[in-house]
């Protein structure tokens, strides 16, 4: 028998039943850690994760989980996630509730000669280029998830490209009362 | 007033009112062992650092308060992983402190350098990896308050040499704001709402069952529950974690539910309409194959730790709070359900059809175990502690022994920790010395751990251990007999090696050995005379001796199997 091929994991994007948890933690040694090794220990799936410092306080910061609410009942995550001491508060946005964005950079290996098919990409995505050289260009996108998905569609078609999303960060849509 | 780390550690620790730590020394620990000498801080000197975890573990289920261990770095802290993983289960409230090679090593792969703070993460309720001599005080008041306050648990405290032996200046923190636990709230207010919605399930019940579990212990709540069981009438069971919570002789008390439970206990809940879960967390090993569990019932969830809530089983009525807390706000609402008269009536029927059982005892024969627990049981003085180990004989101890108080059966329930009871049973005799502790263990089990009984008898600690001795790993025996086509791999131990009594000498206890009735019946009394060391029996059983009632791994309670002599009845 032909050995399996190796598990690769869910390779779709967001998934259908994502929630974004805004988590603010203290900002110590190893919560990151405690926050993955608890997703991972109770099976729950991350999709993304974003953490800087929350706001102007050293003291706390603030981790944006793109969660997959398939994998486990959202209460659950919920529940265990508060349960680590060093979680300070969590902020559930379902995403009609949110303001959602990401930043999308890419480089795209292109002499000057053949651009205009990528310029138009860019101009229809909004994009901006950040970085030429002769060679290449690098790209940028401050975008709605979606608005980068279609970007990243979009530059399927060129041949030698790097991409790199940051995950998203999200704050409730003003009006929208978030749930705790 | 300037103190060495060390020193503000141990001074930390006697602010908490610490009387007795469990523990080991080694390098990284070493200085802290300094200041220990000059303290009035019991230091309990182990053989093995399981030992301590699971003598700590002992302490705190016998009197309620935290126990402390204390170990070294690198295989010092690795050996006390298991007594974490099993208090985390359990949620026992443990503090464990451990030495850790100094800051400037951490990170190079030093002389007994691991990364506890990283195996621990998973298994502790919180753990400080301590960076200064000045915040130590706080991670150890912080570590007593989280061990302690809402669903307890362990809590670990990793100390580097460079932290122990640099100076301080003393403090300590007053208050709770001290602590700098910004993001831990264990107080809940409850829910009204939540009680509203639990009072009108009551009202409308006829076939209720209060599943209490050992939140109820936790939270001291046995008192409550007696006035609430009694006002309302319910039928009561008590989880393997929850035995003692009410006492064994109430007439509304079924025992034990579960794959070992009585039969009426598991019935009870099957065939309920309404169950009223206790700080208990619907374990697999209570409800059997859970699509099949207690199908028709509505569910009242009342749990300190408001995760356990929809975990395994959709509540109805999910209420956050302590159990005392629930229970006496219930009661005050007068809920009570509809005459419970015919559910009784169906309750004695099962009772009385399918009592625990076990073959007569014969003379011509190796003991029955289960006759072994009640002859110990009969003569033991009210009050006495048992503790156990896992498999046959821990479920037998369940079922047979008991209970009529709190803190009296001890025993490692989520994790399943061989090896548990004697070293338990020690930590329970050091916390309560006034009472007699047995422990009931299998001889699998007692081989795990049993060089503590040197600690037990150098330190002046009388446990009494009562092995029953069937020379097999029973439980997995029993499984391999009973779904593996009596195909034994692996489970023979063997009767005759190690010699118990002798092993019991050497170590400075006194060994009796009883292969039939009559020395059995002597051996037990000569065991109760003797107060002043440990004593160790070697009671042979029979091996074919099987715990019934058993539900199936996966299968549905409703498929509970009796005795075999209850069969076709």
């Amino acid at each position: 028998m032909a050995p399996p091929e190796p598990y690769l994991g869910k390779t779709d994007h967001t998934p259908v039943h994502h929630h974004i948890l805004s988590v603010l933690v203290e900002n110590k040694a190893g919560v990151l850690a405690r926050i993955a090794g608890l997703f991972a220990r109770r099976g729950f799936n991350i999709y993304s994760l974003a953490v800087a410092p929350a706001e102007s306080h050293a003291r706390f910061s603030r981790v944006t989980i793109v969660v997959d609410a398939e994998s486990a009942p959202l209460e659950q995550i919920v529940g265990q996630l508060d349960k680590l001491v060093n979680v300070v508060a969590i902020t559930d946005l379902a995403p009609r509730d949110a303001v959602e964005r990401e930043l999308l950079l890419a480089t795209i290996q292109t002499d000057v000669a053949n651009r205009t098919p990528l310029l138009d990409t860019l101009g229809n995505a909004g994009a901006a280029i950040v970085d030429v050289d002769p060679g290449a260009v690098t790209v940028m996108l401050a975008g709605t998830p979606a608005a980068c998905d279609a970007l990243e569609r979009a530059l399927e078609s060129f041949a030698d490209v790097e991409l790199h999303r940051t995950g998203r960060v999200a704050l409730p849509r003003l009006g929208h009362e978030p749930g705790t | 007033m300037q103190l060495t780390g060390a020193q503000a550690l141990i001074k930390s620790l006697e602010q908490q009112g610490v009387d007795t730590v469990f523990g080991l020394p080694g390098g990284a620990i070493l200085p802290v062992y300094d200041p220990l000498l000059d303290s009035s801080i019991r230091h309990i000197l182990v053989r093995h650092e399981q030992g301590a975890g699971h003598m700590a573990e002992g302490y705190a289920l016998a009197t309620g308060r935290p126990g402390v261990a204390i170990v070294t770095s690198g295989p010092g802290a690795t050996n006390i992983v298991t007594p974490i993983a099993n208090a985390h289960m359990d949620s026992t409230p443990l503090v464990v402190i451990t030495g850790q090679v100094a800051t400037a090593s951490i990170g190079t792969d030093a002389f007994q350098e691991c990364d506890i703070t990283g195996i621990t993460m998973g298994i502790t309720k919180h753990n400080f990896l301590v960076q200064s001599a000045q915040e130590l005080p706080r991670a150890v008041a912080a570590a007593f308050h989280l061990a302690t306050t809402g669903r307890p648990g362990p809590v670990l405290i990793d100390v580097p040499k460079d932290v122990s032996q640099s100076m301080m200046d003393w403090w300590y923190p007053s208050t709770v704001d001290e602590y700098d636990l910004p993001g831990y709230r264990p107080e809940v207010d409850l829910d009204e709402d939540a009680i509203a919605g639990a009072v009108a399930l009551i009202a409308a019940s006829q076939r209720p069952v209060l599943y209490v579990g050992g939140g109820t212990l936790k939270s001291h709540a046995s008192k409550e529950l007696l006035a609430f069981a009694e006002r309302t009438k319910m039928p009561v069971v008590t989880t393997l974690m929850a035995r003692g919570a009410f006492p064994d002789s109430h007439d509304q008390h079924l025992g034990m539910p579960g794959m070992h439970g009585m039969y009426a206990a598991v019935t009870a809940i099957q065939r309920c309409d309404l169950l009223i879960s206790l700080g208990a967390r619907f374990d697999d090993r209570v409800t059997g194959r859970i699509s099949a569990f207690a199908a028709g019932a509505k569910v009242i969830h009342v749990d300190i730790d408001r995760a356990e809530f929809n975990k395994v089983r959709q509540a109805d009525v999910a209420i956050q709070s302590n159990v005392a807390a629930a229970l006496v706000a219930l009661d005050a609402s007068s809920a009570t359900p509809r005459s419970l008269d015919a559910w009784w009536e169906e309750i004695r029927s099962w009772q009385e059809k399918y009592p625990l059982t076990y073959d007569e005892p014969t003379d011509d024969e190796l003991l029955r175990p289960q006759f072994v627990i009640e002859s110990i049981a009969r003569r033991a003085e009210p009050g006495t502690i048992v503790t156990s180990g896992v498999g046959q004989h821990q479920m037998w101890a369940a079922q047979h022994w008991k209970f009529e108080e709190p803190g009296t059966w001890i025993n490692s329930g989520g994790a399943g920790t061989m090896g548990f009871g004697l070293p338990a049973a020690i930590g329970a005799k050091v916390g309560r010395p006034d009472r007699t502790v047995w422990c009931i263990d299998g001889d699998g089990c007692f081989q795990m751990t049993a060089q503590e009984l040197v600690t037990a008898r150098i330190e002046g600690i009388p446990i009494k251990v009562a092995i029953l001795n069937n020379a097999y790993l029973g439980m997995v025996r029993q499984w391999q007999e009973m779904f593996y086509d009596e195909r034994y791999s692996e489970v023979y131990l063997s009767a005759e090696l190690p010699d118990y009594v002798k092993w019991a000498e050497a170590m400075g206890c006194v060994g009796m050995r009883a292969t039939n009735l009559k020395e059995m019946a002597d051996v037990i009394d000569e065991a109760n005379k003797i107060n002043d060391v440990p004593v160790v029996i070697d009671f042979r059983t029979d091996s074919s001796e099987k715990v019934f009632p058993m539900v199936a791994a996966g299968a549905s309670n409703d498929d509970i199997m009796v005795h075999p002599s209850q069969r076709g009845a």
